[in-house]
């Protein structure tokens, strides 16, 4: 694995970062061992699930809810158990949706 | 004028000083240049013998006569904690502190070097604990020595303030970018009240500038992370620009008392030599001693020993180099270090000379001497048996005696 | 304005996703609660911990707003800084005056213990900021070791459940009530489930004419031995056993929020963490007694609190 340092003559003095959000890049949606699914006949776009996700992955357009970021979501199951409607499965990454 | 009868005072004629000489202590001196500096932020807690300034500058704030935010923390280490926070907001941040005090903000010092902030703090020199002990020395300035941080060492009242300037615009150099430690000698420079000439608002003004901080988080367009968590793919890349930085120092330092000289009519160097073009020994010394140190050297040379005093001035980084060039040929040096390095093999002062000189291919005999511990006043004559063992030193051509501690109670009690 | 969750989806994100934290970590919910809920830009000051070494992994960070991290004690002093020098440029000129709010995220150990003396002087010195206590009840970064907030009977790495001891042996102490005796205008204890709770509180914090600190129960779901789908479950189970009363204290007036009802037995709250295991057992009945005999005394104590109004 090669190194995003930079040798060091060119990386930022005193650590300083100034790319804020890059930690996107880091696709931790690999730790998950389930992922969420949503049953949007059910949903009513009540944001619950938005506002208590840890990894900040439920997508939303314009007030309603369009799907989860895998690529970000850890599928720690908040969402799910805090689902007003109950219409998030967790379903383990191994079985096919 | 006849030397018969002496005058009284009325008939001497008084020159009046100008208008710009003050009669004040050293901790005066430095809260008279943070009035002129004017800092975004003062954050400070009382200890001796520090006082003197912030006591001086909370007069100035409350006065209405600075612009500066005074924060009056709980400890020191909040001292140093509020000062990071300022300077990573693009303030310019100024503390005080002294022996213990500078053991508490311990944790900081690295945070402030490493995070590559240019805060400035005045170091009134004390003892360490225990036994608590309130007067003069430098194991606190030694104990920092490696925390990364710019170290300049002044020897009087004049030097405080000058230094205080000069030391703002190091640690603000884009070259540089370190905090930067003022050593005020405690007591012997911090209390001693004498001439200071100060320089005028507007000179001071114009010599420090104001900080143009980079990216700060107060930048209005740009979100920045200070103080990230490096792993082992970049701690050590930061640690060796925060060396390359450093080395850097050592020529922003002597740009900076180039201009000083210009704007003040006082010309200082990174090092201070005394005699020593033709010396066959040499004391090394550092801080508010080297008044009386010159004076033994005279003393010693009206007795036909060839001695001459370097005074360091820039501790750290330690101008290497210029202090080979200032030694090279002498081949008897005795160092004076106002602190001990338990344990180590050499004090302080004494292994970098020792470290300097080991690259010379003449080795010069090398004497250490611990002075001043606790206030301990030394005397001429101490300093004058000094000379005289580093005399004897030169006749018998080898070193007899490792460690001298001058002035220390010793021998058998009568 | 009215807090509603599909308003809330319109503002920019300020903490990117990518951190490190643990899935199901209650931290990152707070932290995104408590900026939504702002109404000016935040400056961050973070204390060392889990939030921090997550979400500031050098080249990277997942902050979107400007954030330092200076050391674990001094979080409260960090921003006493900044809002120094912020008032200073502008009082130069050097800076438009322009709305912002400091915010500080330290966790129990940074607030509880280590760091108690640096807020106290920064309370004491009235700088402006709003001080969040992300409250997990230990150090979870360091591996799950007891702090001033841990609750007695809790089992933690430095206080294990033994033949001689059942877990931490000493009772918390109540530090939201320490700085409510600061006299500073705004105080707090909310909890990470109750979203519209703790918003709504932050609103009132960021208003505030002085500092506030918002004392924050923020399970962790690895330290309390809990499954991470539960972090808000476990958290209102707290705050419906009374183990985490949520209220408020307004100038000095204490009012409860919620339903500020108390309406199961402390046991249901631990029954749901492995932290606790150890008190379910016929050995540890009369500490469990005590714990809720605890529990409610100091109930009582903080309805007077409120029906007297300060």
């Amino acid at each position: 694995m090669t190194s995003r340092i930079a040798e060091w003559k060119r990386i930022s003095a005193g650590g300083l970062v100034s790319n804020p959000g890059s930690s996107e890049r880091v696709q931790t949606g690999a730790w998950r061992t389930r992922r969420p699914v949503i049953d949007f006949s059910q949903c009513t776009h009540c944001m619950i699930c938005w506002v208590m996700c840890p990894d900040t992955s439920m997508q939303v357009y314009k007030d309603r809810l369009t799907g989860v970021d895998l690529a970000h979501c850890k599928g720690c199951g908040i969402c799910a158990s805090e689902c007003p409607k109950h219409c998030i499965q967790m379903v383990p990454e191994d079985r096919r949706v | 004028m006849a030397p018969s009868k002496m005058p009284s005072t009325v008939d001497l004629p008084i020159e009046a000083p100008p208008a710009n000489a003050l009669a004040i202590n050293g901790g005066e001196a430095v809260a008279y240049a943070l009035k002129q500096i004017d800092p975004e932020v003062v954050a400070a807690y009382p200890i001796t013998p520090q006082t003197l300034i912030i006591e001086k500058f909370a007069e100035y704030f409350a006065n209405g006569e600075v612009r500066t935010e005074f924060v009056t923390v709980e400890s020191e280490h909040a001292a140093l904690s509020v000062c990071v926070g300022a300077a990573a907001a693009g303030g310019r941040a100024v503390t005080a502190t002294a022996g213990p005090g500078l053991a508490l903000m311990f944790e900081m010092l690295g945070v402030a070097s490493g995070m590559r902030l240019p805060i400035v703090m005045h170091l009134c020199t004390r003892a360490l604990s225990s036994p608590i002990n309130i007067l003069g020395d430098h194991s606190d300035a030694m104990a920092m020595r490696e925390t990364g941080w710019v170290m300049l060492a002044g020897s009087s009242p004049q030097e405080a303030y000058d230094q205080a300037l000069i030391a703002q615009v190091i640690a603000e150099h884009p070259d540089v970018l370190l905090p930067t430690a003022n050593l005020i000698d405690g007591f012997s420079v911090t209390h001693a009240v004498e001439r200071v000439n100060v320089l005028d608002d507007s000179t001071v003004r114009e010599f420090v500038g104001e900080y143009e901080p980079g990216l700060s988080l107060l930048s209005a367009d740009q979100a920045v992370t200070f103080g990230a968590m490096d792993a082992r793919d970049s701690y050590f890349e930061h640690k060796r620009q925060q060396v390359a930085a450093l080395e850097r120092a050592v020529h922003v330092t002597a740009e900076a008392l180039d201009r000083f000289a210009q704007v003040s009519g006082r010309r200082y160097r990174l090092l201070e030599t005394y005699r020593l073009e033709d010396a066959a020994i040499a004391i090394v010394v550092m801080g508010s001693l080297e008044g009386q140190v010159r004076a033994a050297v005279d003393t010693a040379r009206e007795r036909g020993l060839r001695v001459g005093a370097l005074r360091i001035r820039l501790f750290r980084p330690f101008p290497t180099r210029l202090v080979a060039n200032a030694l090279r040929g002498t081949p008897v040096i005795g160092v004076l270090d106002r602190a001990i390095g338990f344990g180590s093999p050499g004090n302080p002062l004494y292994s970098d000379i020792a470290v300097t000189m080991f690259r010379e291919p003449d080795k010069p005999m090398l004497k250490s001497f611990v002075y001043g511990l606790g206030g301990r006043v030394t005397t001429q004559r101490v300093l004058e048996q000094a000379i005289q063992e580093l005399a004897d030193t030169l006749h018998v051509g080898r070193i007899t005696d490792g460690q001298t501690y001058l002035g220390l109670h010793e021998g058998t009690a009568k | 304005m009215t807090l509603k969750l599909q308003a809330l989806t319109e503002r920019p994100e300020t903490l990117a996703s990518g951190h490190g934290l643990c899935p199901g970590c209650s931290e990152s919910v707070v932290v995104r609660m408590v900026l939504m809920a702002l109404a000016n830009p935040a400056v961050v000051s973070l204390a060392t911990g889990c939030l921090e070494v997550s979400s500031t992994r050098f080249p990277d960070t997942a902050w979107k707003v400007p954030v330092i991290h200076s050391a674990f004690e001094n979080a409260a002093s960090t921003a006493s800084g900044i809002e120094a020098a912020y008032k200073a440029l502008v009082r130069k000129g050097r800076m438009a005056e322009r709305p912002l709010t400091f915010v500080v995220f330290a966790g129990d150990g940074a607030t509880y213990d280590i760091g108690l003396q640096w807020l106290s002087g920064a309370l004491e010195r009235r700088h402006r900021f709003v001080y969040v206590c992300l409250n997990n009840e230990g150090y979870m970064n360091t591996g799950i070791q007891r702090s001033g907030a841990t609750l007695k009977g809790t089992w933690t790495t430095t206080t294990p459940a033994g033949a001689a001891t059942a877990g931490k042996v000493d009772w918390n102490k109540d530090v939201t009530a320490i700085v409510a005796a600061h006299g500073i205008p705004y105080v707090a204890q909310a909890a990470v489930h109750h979203w519209k709770d703790l918003m709504t509180k932050v609103r009132k914090a960021e208003a505030a004419a002085g500092p506030s600190f918002i004392n924050v129960f923020a399970p962790c779901n690895r330290g309390w031995r809990h499954e991470p789908e539960d972090t808000m479950n476990v958290s209102r189970l707290a705050v419906e056993s009374g183990a985490w009363p949520l209220y408020e204290v307004i100038d000095g007036a204490w009012h409860m929020t919620g339903s500020g009802r108390k309406t199961r037995p402390v046991a249901d709250y631990m029954r749901a963490q492995g932290r606790f295991k150890h008190l379910m057992t016929e050995a540890n009945a009369g500490l469990l007694a005590e714990i809720q005999a605890r529990i409610d005394s100091e109930w009582v104590r903080l309805q007077k609190r409120c029906a007297s109004g300060v």
